[in-house]
């Protein structure tokens, strides 16, 4: 029988694949490429729609999940950043977002099989991810009219949950509401959640995933690393941490607050470096180790992995190392 | 939900150490931009209501006529008025509550100042609460719910609280109606807590009960204990119902009073006392009308208490009957304004003297307009009051507070006038009496005297040219050239600054500079002055250490057809005072330092026993809850600061100063209540115990655990010819020797409680407040003293714990009647200020907490103590003397200095030869 993932949480470092999109641009997929045959006549452009791509080019997104398994990932990420209908609006794409995470969930967890299913000392494990949307439902996008707001907590909760479920139905293990910006999206996200636990009858593990955006290690919506996990603290998650934004060294002092005052997992999976001028991250997965080994020795993190800019080479680096480790301490809810 | 799927966060399991699990502890968190933690150390938690359709009728009216903009300004005062948490309420019948919660919400939630803290959703209708809930980011409180309406309704209330991820208010409040006795408020709280806590595991420390606070002294007798009932219900709830808060609407309790702010001011602050002290730590409370406990009169505290405690049958009509007399006499108190019916140059003359700001700016704008000139006003209105209040300092009818508070009125006055004056373009016939130009010397920091003596000069119409603190010399003298300042005032508080004062005079000789220099500062001294600096400058010199001789001295200097006589007269007593002086010097006796080893302190340690610390090695106190200072806190060196001579708590009585001296305390406990409700100061420490001995007799050789790395601290010994049995002392003398084979221990610290003094300071200094301005920097001065009190018996009580069965008041704290001593270098049993660069090292006190040496080793922050700890019970302090050349080449040999750099160093504490 198959470890849970929260005994693994005890036993050793998890590690989180990198980025998707990073590997995509690998394959230079054209417009066409992005339509398939089944959008060729769609009446709206859909180069970038990156979650698409699950129906168009599955083959690739199976490759890339493969490549990250193969790097010593233990979870890899849904291609599904973007699936929910605020977010699919862009290209009028609102009615396909329970088939796009159904299927990216449904490759995913193919993979993730097969590779268990080679290794089973070493279970693999599917995490349903969940982006912020492009709204804010704390802040107003017009500096004229603060009172305003271009996104409902209501919107978000009925748009997370149709996300959610078809997740759930596609077969991911863990759900990861990540790169918050805005807490109060996130609320609307876990809000949902709960909601289809409760009516499901079920119960999953859920990782939180927060985004710290400057220097001033606030939130894009201005909270604090300490505000933010205690807007959050109704909710009990597997893991709580930082992603995007940062390199892995900036995200240093913020994760020593979570680490400080959370008794839970923590995770991070931090960009390679910050952008260069022409807003490519080429940080090696050497220098990227390097920089994670001080989250290691510092004991800050139980589930490391990477975002933007990183590639299976990066968290083949990252998972070399950390099996030098002991995880850090934390509570395991059950 | 589902309770056996659902994921539960238990306590931690116990492989986590206690350190981990500290961040699980049951402490409500609230969050709104930055976190609110509420612990049992915590002070009350004071929630803003002017937010509240129901109790602001301005806030009411702003939102019916659909003013946001100024509702929102309302929001802000109340954070900056300290307000911990912004309680937010729209039930009113012509308001669409709903739609005016989202707006208003979205609105402060834009506005970084006002969403830093957490809000507080209250209605009365549940989707007015959803609604706000659906809107907040951070984790609110939402006030409230009930059983009113029966369990079902307020569990599905709290399921959705709960997922919407917000505390929770529980009114006392059930099927059967609101509770209104002791037992009621037990029953209902007791079974909400049940059901929250077990049926909808709702965590218990997100419940806050709010038990009603009903009148008291009403006339109905059922309601006389209504004010006990709440307190003992209070502490019932929080003894029982474990980690849940307790809040509630103080104002109520003394609504048959209303019109009689007296009465109702004590009562609130009555209540309070006794509630908080059961439990209560959250409320609203409007600190207007609050009077602080300590300061109700004892017959008026003693009436109410009788009420609100429910202590004798008649308390309710003594307290009417008390209440008519205090009516009467607030009147003549407070509405006492028939001054404001005398003449313009009385009311402006008044409000100098009593310190008034209130009408100052009309009283002036009223004299501009009948002036010819604006500046006349200054030159003739102000003046005259201020020649009033400089003769009545200079009789001592007046104390230095005092006409600090007459300075900001000053102010006042004259930025109203500026603006008129520059339009006018006489600026510069404004007629100051002459420019005096201030300056804490170059690598000191500490300022209060200086500022005091500025202000004081200042209101005696010297125009004050400040350069403030670490001032190098070449830029005092150029702005003294540039500004043809007519005298020059050089203040500084640490040893290494009299060097620096010598060095100035030079340097002013060198360019032929004639102005009078002005010497002041707690290590200045006459001698010093007339020996060191007075010979190198060829003009006057004086020392002056405080402010009323300040204004006679610069008056004098001035005064052309005085001035001339009088600087030669100054000239002729420095010299013979310097002569007699050194006469004097040369007339005391000093042994050899070999002599003086011969006959050092020889302690038994094989008799005595040294205490192992508990913990060896470094320690760091990041942010200490200033509330724990307030007992340590020696009062009388605060008073010294104001030039109120006395001992505390004495002088609040004492015939002269007793009156000044107690307003003065009053305004220092109200700015210390803010400094530390509102965390204004940060207060932090790092200190250390480490093994260590006495080697080559004077020194001490040091051992950082973690580094393994030796230090060493170098001391001084006495070598002053004593009597025959009297000891030659140095520090060294109370650590066992190595060669005696003892382990022994020392230890060292520093304490800051000074950052955030600077920017308040300046905050005050714009506003033109000096009064605060130097009161905030004097209190900042006594919290870091009362820090490191604290710490050192933390030290011998705890982290060392050679003393665990220590049991002493403050007073005796104070009197120094610990065991063990903590000498400080710069101060007398070891002058030399290097020793602190060795303590920084150590206990890397930069990079630990932030406090920094300056070039002359003074601590920036100036709010700062470091020194050692000896924990030998023979230890005791001394002062060092003079030492000899002997000393001197041998101890600049020990700490591999030059023999100059030691000499410089220790210039104050050398033999003359």
């Amino acid at each position: 029988m198959m470890k849970r993932i929260e005994e693994l949480l005890e036993e050793r470092i998890l590690v989180l694949d990198g980025a998707m999109g990073t590997m995509l641009q690998q394959y230079k997929f054209t417009e066409t490429d992005f339509r398939g045959v089944r959008f060729k006549d769609w009446p709206h452009p859909l180069q970038g729609n990156n979650d698409l791509l699950s129906l168009t080019q599955p083959q690739a997104i199976a490759e890339i999940h493969q490549k990250y398994f193969e790097a010593g990932a233990d979870i890899v990420e849904t291609n599904t950043f973007s699936g929910t209908s605020i977010a699919m609006a862009d290209y009028h794409m609102e009615d396909l977002v329970y088939e796009l995470n159904f299927e990216s969930a449904r490759i995913a967890k193919e993979v993730a099989v097969k590779c268990t299913a080679r290794e089973p000392q070493k279970p693999r494990f599917v995490a349903g991810s969940i982006g912020p949307t492009n709204k804010t439902a704390s802040m107003s996008p017009d500096v004229n009219d603060p009172g305003f707001r271009a996104v409902s907590f209501e919107d978000l909760r009925l748009a997370y949950r149709e996300q959610v479920e078809a997740l759930l139905d596609g077969g991911v293990d863990l759900l990861l509401v990540e790169t918050v910006f805005d807490t109060l999206n996130a609320k609307a996200a876990l809000f949902a959640i709960e909601e289809v636990k409760e009516e499901r009858g079920i119960s999953v593990p859920i990782m939180i995933s927060g985004t710290i955006t400057d220097a001033s290690g606030r939130t894009l919506s201005g909270q604090t690393a300490e505000s933010f996990l205690i807007s959050v603290s109704h909710i009990p998650f597997l893991s709580v941490g930082f992603n995007c934004a940062l390199g892995a060294s900036q995200l240093v002092p913020h994760l020593e607050i979570l680490s400080a005052k959370t008794p839970l997992a923590v995770s991070a999976h931090p960009n390679a470096g910050l952008p260069n001028a022409f807003g490519e991250y080429d940080q090696s997965p050497e220098e990227m180790a390097f920089q994670i080994n001080e989250y290691l020795e510092k004991s800050l993190v139980n589930i490391v992995g990477g975002c933007c800019g990183t590639t299976p080479a990066h968290i083949k680096a990252i998972a070399k190392l950390v099996q030098e480790f002991a995880p850090r301490k934390c509570l395991i809810s059950v | 939900m589902n309770p056996k799927k659902q994921h539960i966060v238990q306590d931690p399991p116990s492989f986590l150490s206690s350190e981990d699990r500290n961040v699980d502890k049951k402490h409500l968190k609230l969050a709104g931009l930055e976190p609110l933690i509420v612990t049992p150390e915590s002070n009350f938690i004071n929630v803003g209501e002017r937010t509240n359709v129901a109790g602001s009728r301005k806030f009411l009216r702003l939102i019916k006529e659909g003013k946001f903009d100024e509702a929102v300004d309302i929001a802000r005062h109340q954070v900056e008025g300290g307000a911990q948490i912004i309680d937010v309420n729209m039930d009113d019948g012509l308001i669409d509550g709903k739609e005016a919660m989202v707006k208003y919400l979205n609105l402060i939630l834009a506005e970084p100042d006002i969403a830093r803290v957490p809000i507080m959703i209250d209605s009365s209708k549940w989707e007015i609460i959803e609604a706000g809930l659906r809107v907040v980011q951070g984790k609110c409180v939402v006030n409230s719910i009930s059983l009113k309406e029966g369990e079902q309704e307020f569990i599905r209330q709290a399921q959705l609280i709960r997922r919407y991820g917000a505390a929770v208010i529980v009114m006392a409040f059930d099927e059967k109606g609101q509770a209104d006795n002791y037992d009621r408020r037990l029953e209902i709280a007791s079974r909400s807590y049940d059901i929250l806590v077990n049926k909808v595991k709702f965590p218990p420390e997100d419940i806050i009960f709010d038990l009603n606070i009903f009148p008291v002294a009403t006339g109905m007798d059922e309601h006389n204990r209504n004010a006990v009932d709440f307190i003992e219900a209070t502490k019932w709830v929080r003894e029982n119902l474990p980690h849940c808060s307790v809040s509630g609407g103080v104002s109520n309790v003394s609504f048959s009073f209303r019109g009689n702010d007296t009465v109702r001011e004590a009562m609130h602050s009555v209540f309070l006392y006794h509630a908080i002290k059961a439990g209560m730590n959250i409320g609203i409370v409007n600190p207007a009308l609050l009077e602080v406990y300590d300061d109700i009169p004892k017959d008026l505290l003693e009436q109410v208490e009788d009420v609100i405690l429910n202590r004798r049958p008649d308390a309710t009509e003594r307290l009417l009957e008390f209440a008519e007399k205090v009516v009467g006499k607030t009147r003549e108190n407070k509405q006492d304004l028939s001054w404001r019916e005398e003449g313009l140059q009385d009311r402006i003359t008044r409000a100098l003297v009593k310190g008034i700001d209130q009408y100052i700016v009309a009283d002036v704008e009223e004299a501009r307009q009948l002036a010819t000139k604006p500046i006349e006003v200054i030159e003739g209105h102000l003046m005259n009051g201020m020649n009033v209040v400089g003769d009545l300092f200079g009789s001592g009818k007046m104390f230095l507070p005092q006409v600090v508070k007459s300075a900001r009125v000053m102010k006042k006055a004259v930025a109203h006038l500026t603006p008129f004056i520059e339009a006018s373009k006489d600026a510069t016939s404004r007629g100051a009496a002459g420019k005096i130009l201030m300056a804490t010397v170059k690598g000191d920091v500490h300022d209060i005297g200086k500022n005091i003596v500025s202000v004081v000069l200042a209101c005696n119409n010297y125009e004050i040219i400040d350069l403030g603190v670490m001032v190098p010399p070449e830029k005092i003298i150029q702005k003294a050239i540039e500004e043809q300042v007519d005298i020059i005032g050089l203040s500084g508080l640490i040893t290494p600054s009299l060097d620096e004062m010598v060095f100035l005079a030079k340097e002013m000789q060198r360019k032929n500079i004639t102005v009078p220099l002005l010497i002041g500062g707690a290590t200045t001294s006459k001698a010093h002055t007339a020996v060191k600096i007075d010979p190198q400058y060829g003009a006057a010199v004086v020392h002056v250490n405080d402010a009323s001789r300040a204004v006679t001295v610069v008056g004098d200097l001035l005064q052309k057809e005085r001035s001339q006589g009088y600087k030669e007269q100054l000239k002729s007593e420095y010299e013979s005072f310097r002569n007699k002086f050194l006469e004097r010097g040369k007339r005391k006796e000093y042994i050899s330092i070999h002599d003086a080893r011969k006959n050092k302190k020889f302690l038994s340690w094989k008799t005595s026993k040294i205490v192992k610390p508990k913990k060896l090695g470094t320690q760091i106190i990041e942010e200490l809850d200033l509330k724990l200072l307030r007992p340590f806190i020696d009062w009388s060196p605060f008073f010294r600061s104001w030039e109120l001579h006395g001992k505390y708590p004495e002088i609040l009585a004492d015939a002269v100063v007793g009156e000044q001296a107690t307003e003065l305390f009053k305004d220092a406990q109200k700015m210390l209540d803010e400094i530390i409700e509102k965390k204004l100061l940060q207060a932090k420490a790092v200190f250390g115990i480490y093994s260590a001995n006495t080697i080559n007799e004077d020194d001490i050789e040091v051992i950082d655990p973690v580094s393994g790395k030796k230090f060493i601290f170098h001391t001084l010994r006495q070598q002053l010819k004593k009597k025959k049995g009297v000891p030659h002392l140095a520090l060294a003398d109370f650590m066992a020797p190595k060669k005696d084979g003892a382990k022994d221990y020392i230890g060292c610290f520093c304490v800051t409680a000074g950052f955030g003094t600077q920017e308040l300071a300046q905050e005050y200094e714009k506003a033109m407040d000096d009064y605060n301005a130097i009161m905030i920097k004097a209190l900042a001065d006594r919290l870091a003293e009362a820090f490191a009190e604290y710490l050192h018996l933390e030290v011998r009580t705890n982290h060392w714990g050679y003393a665990a069965e220590e049991t002493l008041s403050n007073e005796e704290l104070i009197k120094e009647a610990y065991k063990g001593i903590r000498p400080a270098p710069g101060y007398p049993a070891c002058p030399d200020h290097l020793e602190k660069e060795t303590i920084w090292e150590l206990l890397k006190v930069k990079q630990s907490i932030g406090v920094k040496l300056t070039e002359s080793l003074a601590m920036w922050p100036a709010a700062s103590v470091s020194g050692y700890y000896f924990a030998h019970p023979e230890a005791r302090y001394f002062g060092l003397g003079k030492i000899g050349q002997d000393q001197l080449k041998d101890y600049a040999k020990r700490k591999g200095i030059s023999l100059e750099m030691a000499q410089k160093w220790l210039a104050p504490n050398l033999v003359e030869e």
